[in-house]
């Protein structure tokens, strides 16, 4: 066993912005290990993959921590991690733990009809929502996804310049109004913090 | 499905042919075709309500035991909805003209801050296919207008869809307010989304929970039939 180590089972999707947050926070004692961005799309295979990765990984660690919200699953990567000891990142999805909850039902209220951005997402947005909805093979279907949005809501993390470019031009390719708001990566560090912070308070 | 597609002419083929090409064309979504292949059944003298139920139902049944399945994704599953509705749009003024009885009668909608509507949508299509009158209220739905709708359609069956953790508390409000309003009885409530599984349609109060689409016309019908 590594001596007070805690392991942080994560999406790969947000494996950037974590190891942002431990170095910001100096924590030498924590390990990432990530499961495929992808599942993103999949969320079924989401609690599967995690509890097999839990039970490889957790003799050698003093501690395992989930970085996913429920993102999906319906209950079931809680009833997977039940019994484990291991607890996850509280929230619905990223979205909500990246504008930090307050922010993300202000803006949910605001506009049922808003679709999510997160930095990993404005970069990928190719590989996950346009060839993971189908609409490379089937532009068609467009309309049946995204009728009902009236904009898309870039959540940034980093929001370089190019980011918010790419990003503007995603919303434009979907015709939808584009919203820009920095939240950086406070609120989600202030999610693990608590948990993370020191490893012989959570051992 | 077939590489030969293009020597295909549907007019060629006998009935029995052209059921079976139907339902390869409607599971490659090709919307053409399949609209193409309902207007010669009915040129062949078939009634509407056979073409509905041999061709395209059934069609569409092993479209959804295949999503069911995990062998098709949502993509395919929405271009063969798109498919079977270009055969509907023929089908549907007949089967009015000629006062087909429906099967019996649903209100559906996407619950209140939710504007998720794919799920709803391939339900309300797959009810109509199977023979029931469909009144969707669309996305973003009050419970008093779900009230509203009761009163007014008196539907055998109300359907609820959420895809949100966030917004499929909303139904317990649904349903709580048309328990307050002494209509609940009056229905049988399907509740139907992502998030959701049959614990919490249980907890809720509603009737069922529904997987798919497929499940969802299966337990209509299988309520329809106690209520026979």
């Amino acid at each position: 066993m590594q001596e007070r180590s805690v392991l942080v089972i994560a999406c790969g999707a947000i494996a950037r912005e974590l190891l942002r947050i431990r170095d910001m926070n100096g924590w030498q004692h924590v390990q990432f290990q990530c499961l495929p961005a992808s599942l993103h799309n999949s969320p079924d295979r989401i609690p599967g993959a995690v509890l097999e990765k839990i039970r490889a990984e957790r003799d050698k660690f003093s501690r395992v921590f989930v970085a996913y919200a429920d993102c999906g699953t319906a209950g079931e990567l809680d009833k997977a991690l039940e019994g484990t000891g291991v607890e996850r990142i509280p929230g619905a999805h990223c979205y909500e733990f990246f504008a930090g909850r307050d922010v993300f039902f202000e803006l949910a209220e605001e506009e049922a009809g808003s679709f999510y951005l997160t930095d990993f997402l404005v970069q990928h947005f190719e590989r996950l929502v346009i060839q993971g909805l189908g609409l490379d093979r089937n532009p068609e279907l467009a309309p049946y996804y995204f009728k009902n949005y009236k904009r898309m809501v870039y959540l940034a993390q980093a929001g370089s310049d190019k980011l918010q470019s790419m990003a503007k031009s995603h919303a434009d390719r979907l015709g939808l109004e584009y919203i820009y708001l920095y939240r950086g990566d406070d609120p989600l560090r202030a999610l693990l913090t608590p948990v993370l912070e020191n490893s012989e308070a959570v051992t | 499905m077939n590489d030969q597609y293009d020597d295909i002419v549907l007019a060629e083929l006998s009935d029995e042919e052209l059921i079976e090409q139907m339902y390869d064309d409607l599971y490659d979504g090709l919307a053409d075709e399949v609209a193409e292949g309902t207007q010669i059944l009915l040129n062949r003298g078939w009634d509407a309500t056979r073409v509905l139920e041999e061709a395209l139902v059934a069609g569409m049944t092993i479209v959804g035991v295949d999503f069911r399945d995990g062998i098709l994704f949502v993509p395919e599953v929405l271009m063969a909805a798109n498919a079977m509705k270009a055969g509907m749009a023929l089908l549907r003024p007949i089967l009015v003209e000629t006062g087909a009885k429906p099967v019996g009668k649903m209100v559906i909608g996407t619950v209140k801050g939710d504007i998720h509507d794919i799920g709803k949508n391939l339900v309300g299509m797959m009810m109509e296919g199977a023979g029931f009158e469909v009144v969707d209220l669309g996305i973003n739905v009050e419970a008093d207008t779900f009230v509203a709708a009761l009163e007014e359609h008196r539907p055998d069956i109300l359907g609820m869809s959420a895809l949100l953790t966030t917004t499929m508390p909303y139904m317990q409000v649904v349903i709580d307010t048309l328990k307050k309003q002494g209509v609940r009885e009056q229905c049988t409530v399907l509740v139907g989304g992502a998030p959701l599984n049959e614990e919490f349609s249980r907890v809720i109060g509603a009737d069922a929970y529904c997987r798919d689409a497929a499940v969802a016309v299966e337990v209509a019908k299988s309520f329809m039939a106690d209520r026979a």
